[in-house]
Protein backbone atom coordinates (compact mmCIF):
# COMPACT_ATOMS: atom_id res chain seq x y z
CA UNK A 1 0.00 0.00 0.00
CA UNK A 2 1.28 3.50 -0.79
CA UNK A 3 2.38 5.88 1.93
CA UNK A 4 -0.57 8.14 1.17
CA UNK A 5 -2.99 5.22 1.41
CA UNK A 6 -1.54 4.05 4.70
CA UNK A 7 -1.71 7.54 6.17
CA UNK A 8 -5.33 7.97 5.08
CA UNK A 9 -6.28 4.62 6.57
CA UNK A 10 -4.52 5.59 9.80
CA UNK A 11 -6.25 8.97 10.06
CA UNK A 12 -9.64 7.33 9.53
CA UNK A 13 -9.13 4.52 12.05
CA UNK A 14 -7.17 6.18 14.86
CA UNK A 15 -10.10 8.31 16.13
CA UNK A 16 -12.09 5.10 16.59
CA UNK A 17 -9.22 3.46 18.49
CA UNK A 18 -8.77 6.57 20.63
CA UNK A 19 -12.49 6.62 21.40
CA UNK A 20 -12.25 3.06 22.71
CA UNK A 21 -9.19 4.03 24.77
CA UNK A 22 -10.92 7.07 26.27
CA UNK A 23 -13.95 4.92 27.16
CA UNK A 24 -11.62 2.44 28.88
CA UNK A 25 -9.65 5.13 30.70
CA UNK A 26 -12.90 6.70 31.93
CA UNK A 27 -13.41 3.60 34.08
CA UNK A 28 -10.05 4.02 35.82
CA UNK A 29 -9.68 5.77 39.18
CA UNK A 30 -8.65 9.43 38.95
CA UNK A 31 -4.90 10.04 38.98
CA UNK A 32 -3.71 9.98 42.59
CA UNK A 33 -6.74 8.09 43.91
CA UNK A 34 -5.37 4.58 43.57
CA UNK A 35 -7.53 2.13 45.43
CA UNK A 36 -6.13 -1.31 44.59
CA UNK A 37 -6.17 -3.81 47.43
CA UNK A 38 -3.07 -5.86 46.56
CA UNK A 39 -0.65 -2.95 46.50
CA UNK A 40 -1.89 -1.65 49.85
CA UNK A 41 -1.75 -5.12 51.41
CA UNK A 42 1.76 -5.80 50.10
CA UNK A 43 3.02 -2.45 51.39
CA UNK A 44 1.84 -3.49 54.84
CA UNK A 45 2.95 -7.13 54.94
CA UNK A 46 6.14 -7.31 52.84
CA UNK A 47 8.46 -6.12 55.61
CA UNK A 48 7.02 -8.24 58.47
CA UNK A 49 6.45 -11.30 56.27
CA UNK A 50 9.52 -11.35 53.99
CA UNK A 51 11.90 -8.94 55.77
CA UNK A 52 12.35 -7.14 52.42
CA UNK A 53 12.20 -3.34 52.66
CA UNK A 54 12.00 -2.84 48.87
CA UNK A 55 8.46 -4.02 48.20
CA UNK A 56 8.91 -3.83 44.41
CA UNK A 57 11.69 -6.42 44.58
CA UNK A 58 9.69 -8.51 47.04
CA UNK A 59 6.83 -8.59 44.53
CA UNK A 60 9.09 -9.52 41.60
CA UNK A 61 11.21 -12.16 43.30
CA UNK A 62 8.89 -13.60 45.91
CA UNK A 63 5.16 -12.91 45.62
CA UNK A 64 5.16 -13.28 41.85
CA UNK A 65 8.50 -15.04 41.40
CA UNK A 66 6.88 -17.59 39.10
CA UNK A 67 5.78 -14.84 36.68
CA UNK A 68 9.24 -13.33 36.78
CA UNK A 69 10.59 -16.69 35.68
CA UNK A 70 8.42 -16.45 32.57
CA UNK A 71 9.59 -12.90 31.88
CA UNK A 72 13.18 -13.93 32.42
CA UNK A 73 12.79 -16.56 29.73
CA UNK A 74 11.25 -14.02 27.33
CA UNK A 75 14.52 -12.12 27.74
CA UNK A 76 16.50 -15.33 27.28
CA UNK A 77 14.55 -16.30 24.16
CA UNK A 78 14.85 -12.81 22.65
CA UNK A 79 18.64 -12.79 23.00
CA UNK A 80 18.83 -16.37 21.75
CA UNK A 81 16.75 -15.35 18.73
CA UNK A 82 19.05 -12.39 18.14
CA UNK A 83 22.10 -14.67 18.20
CA UNK A 84 20.42 -16.97 15.68
CA UNK A 85 19.37 -14.11 13.38
CA UNK A 86 22.83 -12.55 13.47
CA UNK A 87 24.82 -15.79 13.23
CA UNK A 88 27.60 -15.39 10.74
CA UNK A 89 26.97 -16.88 7.34
CA UNK A 90 29.52 -19.21 5.84
CA UNK A 91 31.21 -16.65 3.60
CA UNK A 92 31.06 -13.99 6.33
CA UNK A 93 32.91 -16.23 8.71
CA UNK A 94 35.89 -16.57 6.42
CA UNK A 95 36.07 -12.80 5.95
CA UNK A 96 36.25 -12.01 9.67
CA UNK A 97 38.55 -14.85 10.63
CA UNK A 98 41.70 -12.78 11.15
CA UNK A 99 41.15 -11.30 14.61
CA UNK A 100 44.15 -8.99 14.34
CA UNK A 101 42.67 -7.48 11.19
CA UNK A 102 39.35 -6.91 12.95
CA UNK A 103 40.85 -4.42 15.33
CA UNK A 104 41.78 -2.01 12.57
CA UNK A 105 38.22 -1.65 11.41
CA UNK A 106 37.08 0.30 14.49
CA UNK A 107 38.51 3.77 14.95
CA UNK A 108 40.99 4.26 17.78
CA UNK A 109 39.40 5.86 20.86
CA UNK A 110 40.51 9.43 21.58
CA UNK A 111 42.84 9.86 24.57
CA UNK A 112 40.06 11.66 26.49
CA UNK A 113 37.62 8.77 25.95
CA UNK A 114 40.32 6.30 26.91
CA UNK A 115 41.14 8.16 30.14
CA UNK A 116 37.51 8.56 31.21
CA UNK A 117 36.77 4.97 30.30
CA UNK A 118 39.59 3.63 32.46
CA UNK A 119 38.38 5.83 35.32
CA UNK A 120 34.76 4.68 34.91
CA UNK A 121 35.12 0.90 34.63
CA UNK A 122 35.82 0.33 38.34
CA UNK A 123 33.07 2.58 39.78
CA UNK A 124 30.47 1.30 37.31
CA UNK A 125 31.32 -2.30 38.22
CA UNK A 126 30.99 -1.49 41.94
CA UNK A 127 27.66 0.32 41.42
CA UNK A 128 26.39 -2.66 39.45
CA UNK A 129 27.33 -5.11 42.19
CA UNK A 130 25.84 -2.79 44.82
CA UNK A 131 22.54 -2.50 42.94
CA UNK A 132 22.30 -6.28 42.46
CA UNK A 133 23.18 -7.16 46.06
CA UNK A 134 20.95 -4.54 47.72
CA UNK A 135 17.88 -5.35 45.64
CA UNK A 136 15.81 -6.42 48.63
CA UNK A 137 16.65 -3.30 50.66
CA UNK A 138 16.75 -0.23 48.37
CA UNK A 139 15.59 0.33 44.78
CA UNK A 140 17.44 -1.99 42.46
CA UNK A 141 17.89 -5.68 41.92
CA UNK A 142 19.08 -8.16 39.34
CA UNK A 143 17.45 -6.58 36.29
CA UNK A 144 18.73 -3.05 36.89
CA UNK A 145 22.12 -4.07 38.29
CA UNK A 146 22.69 -6.57 35.48
CA UNK A 147 22.37 -3.82 32.87
CA UNK A 148 24.88 -1.67 34.80
CA UNK A 149 27.33 -4.59 35.02
CA UNK A 150 27.04 -5.08 31.27
CA UNK A 151 27.66 -1.34 30.80
CA UNK A 152 31.00 -1.70 32.55
CA UNK A 153 32.09 -4.13 29.83
CA UNK A 154 30.80 -1.80 27.14
CA UNK A 155 33.07 0.89 28.60
CA UNK A 156 36.01 -1.51 28.21
CA UNK A 157 35.15 -1.65 24.53
CA UNK A 158 34.73 2.13 24.21
CA UNK A 159 37.96 2.98 26.02
CA UNK A 160 40.10 0.14 24.78
CA UNK A 161 39.78 -2.26 21.96
CA UNK A 162 37.23 -4.73 20.82
CA UNK A 163 39.75 -7.49 21.45
CA UNK A 164 40.19 -6.23 25.03
CA UNK A 165 36.46 -6.66 25.62
CA UNK A 166 36.52 -10.11 24.05
CA UNK A 167 39.46 -10.94 26.32
CA UNK A 168 37.62 -9.81 29.48
CA UNK A 169 34.37 -11.42 28.37
CA UNK A 170 34.94 -14.32 25.96
CA UNK A 171 31.87 -15.32 24.00
CA UNK A 172 31.64 -18.76 25.60
CA UNK A 173 31.86 -17.33 29.13
CA UNK A 174 29.15 -14.74 28.42
CA UNK A 175 26.86 -17.39 26.96
CA UNK A 176 27.52 -19.67 29.91
CA UNK A 177 26.83 -16.81 32.35
CA UNK A 178 23.52 -16.03 30.70
CA UNK A 179 22.41 -19.66 30.73
CA UNK A 180 23.68 -20.26 34.28
CA UNK A 181 21.82 -17.18 35.54
CA UNK A 182 18.57 -18.33 33.93
CA UNK A 183 19.05 -21.86 35.24
CA UNK A 184 20.06 -20.65 38.70
CA UNK A 185 16.82 -18.72 39.03
CA UNK A 186 14.82 -21.85 38.23
CA UNK A 187 16.92 -23.80 40.75
CA UNK A 188 15.85 -21.34 43.46
CA UNK A 189 12.29 -22.21 42.52
CA UNK A 190 13.00 -25.93 42.78
CA UNK A 191 14.70 -25.30 46.13
CA UNK A 192 11.37 -23.98 47.36
CA UNK A 193 9.64 -27.06 45.97
CA UNK A 194 12.03 -29.48 47.64
CA UNK A 195 12.61 -27.77 51.00
CA UNK A 196 9.35 -25.90 51.56
CA UNK A 197 6.91 -27.86 49.42
CA UNK A 198 5.92 -24.97 47.11
CA UNK A 199 7.69 -23.78 43.94
CA UNK A 200 9.59 -20.55 44.72
CA UNK A 201 8.55 -20.58 48.38
CA UNK A 202 11.26 -19.15 50.62
CA UNK A 203 13.29 -21.96 52.24
CA UNK A 204 16.12 -20.18 54.08
CA UNK A 205 16.31 -17.85 57.07
CA UNK A 206 14.88 -14.36 56.65
CA UNK A 207 17.51 -12.35 58.58
CA UNK A 208 17.04 -8.81 59.86
CA UNK A 209 15.19 -6.34 57.60
CA UNK A 210 17.47 -3.86 55.78
CA UNK A 211 20.46 -6.15 56.33
CA UNK A 212 22.36 -7.26 53.23
CA UNK A 213 21.76 -10.93 54.04
CA UNK A 214 18.03 -10.66 54.58
CA UNK A 215 14.77 -11.47 52.80
CA UNK A 216 15.48 -15.18 52.34
CA UNK A 217 15.85 -16.36 48.77
CA UNK A 218 15.29 -12.89 47.24
CA UNK A 219 19.02 -11.90 47.15
CA UNK A 220 19.90 -15.29 45.60
CA UNK A 221 17.28 -14.86 42.86
CA UNK A 222 18.53 -11.30 42.33
CA UNK A 223 22.09 -12.53 41.89
CA UNK A 224 21.02 -15.16 39.36
CA UNK A 225 18.96 -12.65 37.37
CA UNK A 226 21.79 -10.11 37.57
CA UNK A 227 24.21 -12.60 35.99
CA UNK A 228 21.68 -13.52 33.34
CA UNK A 229 20.81 -9.94 32.39
CA UNK A 230 24.48 -8.87 32.31
CA UNK A 231 25.30 -11.87 30.12
CA UNK A 232 22.33 -11.22 27.86
CA UNK A 233 23.24 -7.57 27.24
CA UNK A 234 26.95 -8.26 26.65
CA UNK A 235 26.02 -11.06 24.26
CA UNK A 236 23.65 -8.73 22.45
CA UNK A 237 26.31 -6.02 22.06
CA UNK A 238 29.02 -8.39 20.87
CA UNK A 239 26.64 -9.84 18.27
CA UNK A 240 25.98 -6.34 16.88
CA UNK A 241 29.68 -5.42 16.99
CA UNK A 242 30.55 -8.63 15.13
CA UNK A 243 28.02 -7.62 12.50
CA UNK A 244 29.65 -4.19 12.23
CA UNK A 245 32.94 -5.95 11.57
CA UNK A 246 31.42 -8.18 8.91
CA UNK A 247 29.76 -5.22 7.17
CA UNK A 248 32.89 -3.03 7.31
CA UNK A 249 34.95 -5.95 6.05
CA UNK A 250 33.03 -5.95 2.78
CA UNK B 1 -7.35 18.63 35.01
CA UNK B 2 -4.41 16.73 36.48
CA UNK B 3 -6.69 13.78 37.22
CA UNK B 4 -6.78 12.62 33.59
CA UNK B 5 -3.62 14.17 32.14
CA UNK B 6 -1.37 11.08 32.60
CA UNK B 7 -3.96 8.91 30.81
CA UNK B 8 -4.09 11.46 27.99
CA UNK B 9 -0.29 11.23 27.69
CA UNK B 10 -0.53 7.43 27.45
CA UNK B 11 -3.17 7.64 24.72
CA UNK B 12 -1.14 10.26 22.86
CA UNK B 13 2.01 8.07 22.96
CA UNK B 14 0.07 5.13 21.50
CA UNK B 15 -1.42 7.29 18.73
CA UNK B 16 1.78 9.12 17.75
CA UNK B 17 3.82 5.89 17.89
CA UNK B 18 1.32 4.06 15.68
CA UNK B 19 1.38 6.98 13.23
CA UNK B 20 5.16 6.62 13.05
CA UNK B 21 4.91 2.87 12.42
CA UNK B 22 2.29 3.28 9.70
CA UNK B 23 4.12 6.01 7.79
CA UNK B 24 7.68 4.79 8.41
CA UNK B 25 10.10 4.40 5.52
CA UNK B 26 12.99 3.16 7.65
CA UNK B 27 13.08 -0.06 9.68
CA UNK B 28 15.19 1.47 12.48
CA UNK B 29 12.73 4.37 12.74
CA UNK B 30 9.92 1.82 12.83
CA UNK B 31 11.48 -0.05 15.77
CA UNK B 32 11.94 3.23 17.67
CA UNK B 33 8.27 4.06 17.05
CA UNK B 34 7.31 0.69 18.50
CA UNK B 35 9.29 1.62 21.63
CA UNK B 36 7.28 4.85 21.81
CA UNK B 37 4.04 2.85 21.71
CA UNK B 38 5.34 0.57 24.43
CA UNK B 39 6.39 3.47 26.64
CA UNK B 40 2.68 4.30 26.88
CA UNK B 41 2.33 1.19 29.03
CA UNK B 42 4.86 2.51 31.56
CA UNK B 43 3.05 5.84 31.81
CA UNK B 44 -0.31 4.10 32.18
CA UNK B 45 0.90 1.56 34.76
CA UNK B 46 2.66 4.12 36.93
CA UNK B 47 -0.25 6.57 36.65
CA UNK B 48 -2.73 3.94 37.82
CA UNK B 49 -0.64 3.10 40.88
CA UNK B 50 0.01 6.67 41.98
CA UNK B 51 -1.43 7.89 45.23
CA UNK B 52 -1.44 11.61 46.04
CA UNK B 53 1.29 12.27 48.60
CA UNK B 54 2.41 8.65 48.50
CA UNK B 55 6.01 7.69 49.15
CA UNK B 56 8.05 5.21 47.12
CA UNK B 57 7.23 1.66 48.35
CA UNK B 58 10.66 1.30 49.98
CA UNK B 59 10.41 0.92 53.74
CA UNK B 60 14.14 1.06 54.51
CA UNK B 61 13.90 4.52 56.07
CA UNK B 62 10.17 5.15 56.41
CA UNK B 63 7.97 3.18 58.83
CA UNK B 64 5.67 0.45 57.55
CA UNK B 65 2.17 1.87 57.20
CA UNK B 66 3.25 5.15 55.60
CA UNK B 67 1.12 6.00 52.58
CA UNK B 68 3.00 4.63 49.57
CA UNK B 69 2.27 4.16 45.89
CA UNK B 70 1.39 0.73 44.48
CA UNK B 71 4.41 -1.63 44.24
CA UNK B 72 2.71 -4.12 41.92
CA UNK B 73 2.50 -1.80 38.89
CA UNK B 74 6.08 -0.69 39.51
CA UNK B 75 7.24 -4.31 39.47
CA UNK B 76 5.35 -4.81 36.21
CA UNK B 77 6.88 -1.78 34.50
CA UNK B 78 10.34 -2.91 35.63
CA UNK B 79 10.25 -6.26 33.83
CA UNK B 80 8.41 -4.57 30.97
CA UNK B 81 11.40 -2.27 30.38
CA UNK B 82 14.00 -5.07 30.39
CA UNK B 83 11.99 -7.30 28.09
CA UNK B 84 11.30 -4.38 25.75
CA UNK B 85 15.01 -3.60 25.50
CA UNK B 86 15.88 -7.13 24.36
CA UNK B 87 12.93 -7.43 21.99
CA UNK B 88 13.96 -4.09 20.44
CA UNK B 89 17.45 -5.55 19.96
CA UNK B 90 15.97 -8.62 18.26
CA UNK B 91 13.96 -6.41 15.87
CA UNK B 92 17.05 -4.32 15.08
CA UNK B 93 18.92 -7.55 14.31
CA UNK B 94 16.20 -8.40 11.80
CA UNK B 95 16.67 -4.93 10.29
CA UNK B 96 20.42 -5.60 9.91
CA UNK B 97 19.73 -8.86 8.09
CA UNK B 98 17.04 -7.24 5.92
CA UNK B 99 19.56 -4.62 4.86
CA UNK B 100 22.08 -7.32 3.97
CA UNK B 101 19.53 -9.23 1.92
CA UNK B 102 17.76 -6.39 0.15
CA UNK B 103 20.28 -3.55 0.37
CA UNK B 104 17.62 -1.25 1.84
CA UNK B 105 15.92 -0.60 5.16
CA UNK B 106 12.78 0.84 3.62
CA UNK B 107 9.93 -1.56 4.51
CA UNK B 108 8.44 -0.93 1.05
CA UNK B 109 11.53 -2.44 -0.58
CA UNK B 110 11.23 -5.72 1.28
CA UNK B 111 9.97 -8.53 -0.92
CA UNK B 112 8.61 -11.89 0.13
CA UNK B 113 11.40 -14.38 0.73
CA UNK B 114 11.60 -17.05 -1.93
CA UNK B 115 11.35 -20.44 -0.25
Amino acid sequence: MSLRGRRALFLVSIPVALLVLVAAFAGLPDFGNYSGVYGRALNLIAVPQRHATDVVTAVNFDYRAFDTMGEEFILFAAVLGLAVVLRSMREEHRRASHEADEEHKFDEPSSLLRAFGVLLVGPVLVIGLYIVSHGAITPGGGFQGGVILAAALLIVFLAGEYLAMKFVAPHALVEFGEAAGAGGYVLVGFGGLVFAGVFFKNFIGLGDPAHILSAGTIPISNGAVGIEVAGAFVLLWTEFLDQALVIRGK
Amino acid sequence: MISFLPYAVAAWLIAIGLYGIVTSNNLVHLVVCLSVVQSATYVLLLAIGYKTGGQAPIFADIPVGTTAVDPVVQALSLVDIVVEATVTALLLALAVQAHKRFGSIDPDDLRPLAG
